[in-house]
């Protein structure tokens, strides 16, 4: 890996040109790396345009920004403490927790970069952080405090995840491998992800969240739940939410980190409640895990995917665990696709399911 | 906008061990003392007990008030749980060992350091396998709080907990965020006028920031706390007539609450 001298023999997945990214002059202040990288993803794809667009349609105070994160600009929190004050301990004059550190901060950026003046907030469940924010922007829009919402997810590489996710052992020391019986950990990505959501009949485009399921473990803070009835609670409730019957959904984009407890769990949960015949995949081997961003990268590979009548394999993947049950997709199928469920779940015990169908 | 209804509070702060007490010193009848309280760890088993984060015992303290005071079970409500600057010390201690040579985390503080720690933690600790979330608002955040937890009870018509808590910082990072009292409060809002309902609140989000007047009877270093904005709120909530209170919400905008009594 190829981080600021880090010592860890894992792999990472970086995004190139976060360093070169210039933070917009009126917002210099929020400079750090994971507003670079939210600024980068709001560049992307005509985003920022179709904003402005629902900016005047809305009005800016009618639209929320929702963003999830789970360690925000911990990375420059990091870089202040390597330059303590030897005698004082005193941290460089430079560090402003508000622009960087502040879980609020990448959602005030957004906001700010966006013009934008509805509800904001930024959503830290860890691991599924990305994934809550439909929910919530879902019951915004419901409960007639917003028209449409911005929802986002950014999360950059830092040391305390790095050093955190080693201690645990759950790094990999090859490229992650989910749903391979050599599975044997994560490899840790960055990413930033954005959607703007409306209400039925006035969005523009041709995917839609049918519903959204979210439940507790109630069992550790960063082991799930053997019984994988957390996971088992937030599918059935998307199903339920969106009006679904599981033999209708055509493709799972599993949570599928790569470590061995966590893809056994949900493979089990997922065969409990959709049995064989729904395939699923991790798009894991591809973007690495992106924690905080997980959620709503996971979310766009399925509205892609429904557009492209798509099913990724699970990159990686050379022998898939002989104990699981549920179908892997281990190569990439072409077949009509409806509806599709994106799961993520996140330390804490805290499970998040989004169920996404496109127009017929 | 549809009115909420709230069943219940919970408080700790300085001077403030619960709501009985917050009640009669914001009602004029107490005088406000400034010991400040330390909150026991959650029921868990003993290994547990040591690890849990002070901002989670502060949290769970006020979180288990508001279920008694509303005498529902924590299975029956979904969490809301909003903090300005989660666990300083935790992100301190984070800092420290990233940058030493060594390098060495410990497990247990890199996973208590997630922002949901206080739902996950309730969440074991009470068996509830309910919904949660976890939120920040900065200097907002108890009102960017305060929506997420209407908005919840709103659109999916089940009482909803909020708990909105923030500790001081330690040094080094001290003079970074000005927070220098701690606070935590919990509010159990339901979306009917039950029998334990005391005040019905009609929220809304204006432009211009109009703060209320922070209680008078309290240290005004109080005020620095973004969980504290929640009590010009619940001392409107006490009156016998309706009021109205601004708080401090994202940006230049505000949040009002009507509040009328319905007891």
């Amino acid at each position: 890996m190829d981080l600021d001298g880090v010592a860890l023999d894992t792999w990472i997945g970086r995004v190139g040109g976060v360093e070169e990214e210039q933070i917009l002059a009126r917002l210099a202040e929020f400079d750090c790396r994971n507003n670079r990288l939210a600024q980068l993803g709001l560049r992307q794809d005509g985003f920022d345009a179709a904003v402005a667009l629902a900016r005047a349609h809305y009005g800016p105070e009618r639209i929320a920004v929702l963003v999830g994160t789970s360690t925000s600009g911990m990375e420059n929190c990091e870089r202040a403490y390597r330059q303590r004050d030897r005698e004082s301990g005193a941290l460089p004059g430079w560090f402003k927790e508000r622009y960087s550190l502040n879980l609020f901060s990448v959602a005030d950026f957004v906001q700010r970069y966006l013009e934008l003046s509805g509800p904001a907030a930024a959503i830290s469940t860890a691991c599924s952080s990305s994934a809550k924010v439909f929910a919530s922007a879902a019951r915004m829009i419901d409960a007639g405090y917003a028209d449409a919402a911005v929802v986002g997810g950014v999360d950059s590489l830092c040391l305390t995840t790095l050093y955190g996710f080693e201690s645990l052992d759950l790094l990999s020391r090859r490229p992650c491998r989910p749903c391979d019986a050599a599975r044997d950990g994560i490899s840790i990505g960055e990413a930033a992800g954005f959607a703007l959501l409306e209400r039925p009949g006035c969005a523009q485009g041709g995917v839609a969240l049918l519903g959204y399921g979210e439940s507790s473990d109630a069992f550790h803070m960063s082991s799930p739940d053997p019984s994988g009835d957390g996971a088992y609670a937030a599918m059935q409730f998307a199903l339920q939410r969106a009006g679904i019957a599981p033999s209708e959904v055509q493709y799972i984009n599993m949570h599928g980190t790569g470590t061995p407890a966590n893809d056994r769990i949900e493979d089990r949960a997922i065969f409990r409640l959709f049995g064989a015949s729904v395939p699923c995949s991790s798009t894991k081997g591809w973007t690495g895990h992106t924690l905080g961003a997980a959620g709503i990268v996971e979310a766009i590979i399925c509205a892609l995917c429904l557009e492209a009548r798509l099913i990724p394999g699970t990159l990686n993947l050379d022998r898939i665990d002989p104990a699981f049950a549920s179908r892997v997709a281990a190569a990439p199928e072409t077949r009509d696709l409806r509806y599709a469920l994106s799961n993520s779940f996140g330390f804490g015990g805290s499970n998040c399911s989004l169920l996404l169908g496109r127009a017929a | 906008m549809k009115a909420v209804y709230l069943e219940s509070v919970g408080v700790l702060g300085p001077g403030l061990p619960d709501w009985e007490t917050a009640r009669r010193v914001l009602d004029g009848e107490l005088p406000h003392r400034a010991e400040v309280p330390r909150p026991d760890p959650p029921q868990l088993p003993p290994n547990e007990r040591r690890r849990v984060p002070q901002l989670v015992r502060w949290a769970l303290a006020v979180a288990h008030e508001a279920l008694a005071g509303a005498e529902r079970a924590a299975g029956e409500v979904a969490m809301v749980f909003s903090s300005s600057s989660g666990d300083g010390e935790i992100v301190h201690k984070l800092c420290e060992a990233v940058t030493s040579p060594e390098r060495e985390v410990s497990p247990t503080m890199f996973h208590n350091s997630v922002h949901n720690a206080a739902p996950g933690y309730w969440s074991i600790s009470t068996g509830s396998q309910q919904r949660s979330v976890a939120l920040c608002g900065y200097d907002a955040s108890f009102a960017v709080g305060l929506l997420e937890a209407v908005g919840f009870v709103l659109a999916e018509q089940v009482p909803v907990l909020l708990v909105a808590c923030d500790l001081p910082f330690p040094e080094p990072l001290t003079p970074l965020r000005d927070i220098r009292l701690p606070f935590g409060v919990a509010l159990l809002i339901s979306p009917a006028p039950g029998n334990r309902a005391f005040a019905r609140w009609r929220i809304s989000l204006g432009a211009g920031v109009q703060p209320a007047r922070f209680p008078r009877m309290l240290p005004p270093a109080l005020a620095t706390n973004p969980a504290a904005q929640a009590l010009p709120l619940l001392a409107a909530s006490r009156a016998s007539t309706a009021q109205r209170v601004s708080i401090v919400y994202v940006g230049d905008r505000h949040m009002t609450v009507e509040t009328s009594p319905c007891r």
